[in-house]
């Protein structure tokens, strides 16, 4: 009668199951695996910025390459892109050097390691996994985007622009000022500001929130941008940083740089394999605008200098040398204007020039200003914003320190628009800087490298060493430990183990997460933990077979441990997902592996095991188990 | 559920250690709070020897080509101007860590460039950049608070998961627990003056968690002895469940720390502090799942009817009758499976 409510003991797997366990070990083995074929030193060559790769490039490349004598092992072609394969780092490093004479300026030529795995396992899109910085070397910046400065752009873009409508509608005003986190329109009458209130309201009303002040003795408007748009011109700022910082980096010729943006206000740039820094840093944290101005010609600067005068409408600046030159206040045009600035050779005389690129807005006021100004000169002022912290009163307070020279002075010969030449410079290299300056002027903001994180080559290597060899030692103790303490249920243990590693490798390789050093130790502290869940159990057995029959002590351990084992694992996720959450790089790698090799622990070693326990016991006549 | 019809109402006399840990627990408390006062004495005393990432700064790694001479470069670089600079070898005689507090006005980022052309040019030696890091003040400030938080978090969720998961007074007992391993250690780390960065912080977090995993398990077997063993004081089904779990505690911390062993021997300088944050915390977690989380839930009262199955109202007597029926069926299997042995 109490039958009715046993259940019987059944220590056999379903055949899906041990079919589901063969799926899973095949798909780890044959993901994990490319981690084991190594490097090919390769080189990888890019297009420049608005160049594209054809045919006769390729050929042109495969020409060089066979004049000097390298035979690639692989000639790769990814979207337009090429990776090149060498047999070794001699044949790489002459190869770049070739390439880099055929190509120019026109593509980025980048040494790089490209993981040698074979073809078909390419095909299934089985790759090794992706290292950090701290084991292949290399450097990690922080830039932090200066967004005031950022949001006091958008409102002085705006100064010009409302003058031109406001020109346009017949609207007389005073003055357009940026004062306070505000624009201020000042008007003589209260007849103008009305005709102002109401162009605004209908051409800018997306923009600005309108206050007016209907004084008597001043009457003005005062606009504030709204939140949107302050959100837009803070994105905009990032965006642009980004693209700028992209293509100076695409100047470093580094071969697979991360620049992504992190937060709202900060950049990540990633260079692996880079050693010098101190370049990097150079065209990293150069943040500079450009102005473009027309010179004052009626005034004596000399004499503006003495006495602090300067004619109407014109303001003084200083050239690099320090000689004073009047420019007018208009700025027609900034660098976020520039698309484009090349040094090169003047083909009619010889001497050096730059050829500069503007967009479309631009080409449209650069088009109205020299219509009007043939034979007048136009400067470029070179704007250098670099963010100092400094303490005051124990705070530490960021001040922006902002120097203008005037880089350039040249005369308008002719009417141009969105392309145009600087030329009858000095000497080719002070054509070379001027285009470097002017490239990078194309910044919307200025920014600041805050944190730094700098491997070396040699460093990332010992890492890589010290690491492995960490994760087989601790593996090869536990393997040890399990033995002597389980006998053959230990040895099943240590498949489990061994399949669990294989798992993380392969989980690790598809996810393309990154692996850092604290990734590794997260590896090795998995592999201590990761037979937790089969001590358990195996403790549990024991347990267990002092009161009742091997067939049931078997099931009742795994039954009764599996409650535990999760309540277990699930907290120390818990733990492992806060840790990512709030991690920066070297600790999100740690994060990573510990979170997959739990959650693969708990599959290896309660489905794995039971897997090979039930093979060798289950519902067999055995007399004695081995544990 | 299949555990009902398995399960073997487990002897209290059926363990192969009978110790009677619960007796210690008051001397326990008593050297936990002294070991907890000290830390805490050595934390806001002596403070942490804090790395970079909390204070912002530089640091350079050089390996030399033979060993290094640390006088000649401190003085190097004071010459220099880095009068601050901290200069002491890594690891080996090749291998010198240069640290540099933030310099007041100094584009800090370009610290290490000038570090590195200063020694080029004074110091004769031939040696290779290893390493760069630099942290600024207000990044270094961001990382302090956001690990604070982070441990606050994790403690927090830990606290709220174990509250559902068994009952609020075990929750208690085994953030107390986190508390404890957590201010020891680094209270150790305080004291020792070994420095305190990013690594050591994550290592925390792992300990937090490992230190858990241990208090989970035996929060288990006290919960499931508490249903399935009649009679029994609280401490005679805790020191039970201790007991019981002893085989396993000293296996997963043994594998736990022969492989965190491993990592402080071969992982490497860097490693090094992880590793030994996470040793600590492992074996005063250990520790702390029996003295602290378990002794503290007993202290707080818990009891068998805390963890029976929540009695519904009115079916009470229904309840309890397939209770007794249960515990009547799994002894008679019991019977049954020895007599089968046999």
């Amino acid at each position: 009668m109490f039958d009715t409510k046993t259940k019987i003991i059944s220590n056999q797997y379903p055949a899906w199951k041990y079919f589901m366990l063969m799926v899973v070990i095949i798909l780890g083995v044959v993901y994990a695996s490319p981690n084991i074929f190594g490097d090919d030193p390769s080189v990888q060559v890019s297009p420049a910025k608005s160049v594209q790769f054809d045919a006769t490039t390729q050929a042109a490349i495969q020409e060089v390459l066979a004049k000097a004598q390298l035979t690639p092992k692989e000639f790769g072609d990814v979207n337009g892109k090429y990776l090149i394969r060498f047999n070794n780092i001699d044949d790489q490093l002459k190869a770049q050097s070739v390439i880099k004479k055929l190509l120019g300026r026109q593509g980025v030529v980048a040494l790089n390691l490209a993981p040698a795995t074979p073809k078909f396992l390419r095909d299934i899109g089985a790759k090794p996994m992706y290292l950090g910085l701290d084991l292949r070397g290399g450097v990690h910046f922080l830039m932090d985007v200066d967004m005031e400065a950022a949001v006091d752009k958008a409102y002085l873009r705006y100064v010009d622009e409302l003058k031109d409508a406001m020109r346009a509608k017949k609207i007389r005003y005073l003055n357009v000022l940026y004062e306070e986190g505000a624009l201020v329109i000042k008007f003589r009458d209260a007849q103008n500001l009305k005709n102002a209130e109401a162009m605004l309201a209908k051409d800018y009303s997306t923009d600005f929130n309108v206050k007016t002040n209907l004084s008597q003795h001043a009457p003005e408007i005062i606009l504030h941008l709204k939140k949107k748009a302050i959100k837009e011109a803070k994105t905009y700022a990032l965006k642009q940083n980004i693209t700028t910082l992209r293509n100076r980096i695409n100047e470093l010729g580094v071969a697979e740089p991360v620049i992504q943006q992190q937060g709202d206000r900060r950049i990540i740039v990633q260079l692996p394999g880079v050693q010098d820094t101190t370049k990097a840093k150079e065209i990293l944290g150069a943040t500079a605008t450009l102005e473009f101005r027309l010179v004052e010609e009626k005034g004596d600067a000399y004499r503006a200098e003495k006495t602090g005068y300067t004619p109407n409408g014109s303001r003084l600046f200083h050239f690099r040398n320090g000689r004073p030159i009047l420019l007018k206040r208009h700025i027609i045009l900034s660098g976020d204007n520039v698309t484009n600035a090349q040094s090169g050779l003047d083909s009619r005389s010889g001497s050096a020039e730059v050829s500069i690129t503007l967009d479309g807005v631009g080409g449209r006021k650069m088009l109205a200003t020299t219509k009007k100004n043939i034979g007048n000169r136009m400067a470029v002022v070179y704007i250098e914003n670099h963010v100092e912290t400094v303490t005051i009163n124990g705070k530490k307070v960021k001040k922006r320190v902002v120097t203008k020279d005037v880089i350039n002075a040249a005369v308008i010969r002719g009417q141009f628009s969105n392309r145009f030449q600087i030329t009858g410079l000095d000497s080719p290299q002070e054509a070379q800087d001027l285009a470097l300056l002017l490239r990078a002027g194309a910044l919307a903001a200025p920014m600041e490298i805050v944190e730094e994180r700098t491997i070396g080559p040699s460093l990332g290597a010992d890492n890589i060493r010290q690491g492995m060899l960490s994760v087989i030692a601790g593996f090869l103790l536990v393997l040890v430990v399990m033995f002597w303490r389980y006998k053959m249920f230990g040895m099943v243990a240590n498949v489990a183990l061994t399949l669990n590693l294989v798992l993380i490798v392969a989980i690790l390789s598809l996810l393309q997460a990154t692996l850092t050093l604290p990734g590794i130790a997260g590896i090795v502290l998995t592999v201590g933990m990761a037979v937790d869940a089969n001590v358990l159990i195996f403790e549990r057995i024991r347990e267990e077979l002092r009161t009742s029959s091997i067939q049931s002590a078997i099931n009742a351990g795994y039954e009764k441990a599996f409650v535990t084992i999760a309540d277990a694992n699930i907290t120390t996720l818990l733990a492992s997902i806060i840790l990512f959450s709030f991690g920066t790089g070297p600790i999100k790698g740690f994060a990573i592996t510990l979170s997959i090799g739990i959650i693969t622990s708990m599959f290896t070693a309660i489905v794995g095991t039971r897997a090979v326990i039930n093979l060798m016991y289950g519902n067999k006549p055995v007399k004695k188990l081995s544990i | 559920m299949t555990t009902e019809t398995i399960q073997q109402p487990s002897n209290i006399m059926e363990t192969e250690t009978k110790i009677d840990f619960m007796k210690y627990r008051k001397l326990a408390l008593i050297v936990s709070s002294i070991l907890v006062i000290l830390s805490l004495t050595g934390i806001f005393y002596k403070g942490l020897n804090l790395g970079v990432d909390f204070t912002g700064g530089t640091i350079v790694e050089l390996a030399y080509s033979e060993p290094a001479d640390v006088d000649q470069i401190r003085s190097a670089l004071q010459a220099s101007g880095y009068s601050e600079a901290m200069v002491l070898n890594f690891g080996s005689a090749e291998d010198v860590l240069i640290r540099i507090a933030p310099i007041k006005g100094v584009k800090s980022a370009e610290i290490s460039n000038k570090v590195v052309s200063v020694l080029r040019v004074k110091d004769n030696a031939d040696f290779e950049l290893r390493r760069v890091e630099f942290v600024g003040p207000q990044v270094g400030d961001e990382l302090t608070e956001d690990g604070a938080l982070a441990v606050v978090y994790a403690l927090l969720g830990i606290l709220i998961y174990v509250a559902l998961r068994f009952e609020f007074r075990f929750s208690i007992g085994a953030v107390s627990a986190l508390i404890h391993d957590v201010v020891i250690t680094v209270g150790i780390f305080a004291w020792t003056g070994l420095q305190f960065d990013l690594t050591v912080l994550a290592a925390l977090l792992a300990v937090i968690g490992y230190s858990l995993n241990d208090t989970i398990v035996v929060f288990d077997r006290v919960r499931e002895n508490f249903r399935t063993v009649r009679g029994g004081s609280p401490i005679e089904v805790t020191n039970l469940a201790v007991n019981q779990m002893l085989a396993r505690t000293i296996m997963t911390s043994l594998t736990t720390l022969v492989v965190l062993i491993a990592l402080f021997v071969f992982g490497g300088e860097i490693i090094h502090n992880f590793a030994l944050a996470l040793i600590i915390g492992v074996v005063v977690g250990t520790y702390s799942s029996t003295y602290i989380a378990t002794a503290i839930a007993l202290a707080l009262g818990v009891s068998k009817d805390d963890l029976m199955k929540p009695v519904k109202d009115g079916a009470s007597v229904q309840e309890r009758e397939e209770e007794l029926t249960r515990i009547f069926l799994e002894e008679h299997a019991a019977k049954e499976a020895k007599n089968a042995q046999k």
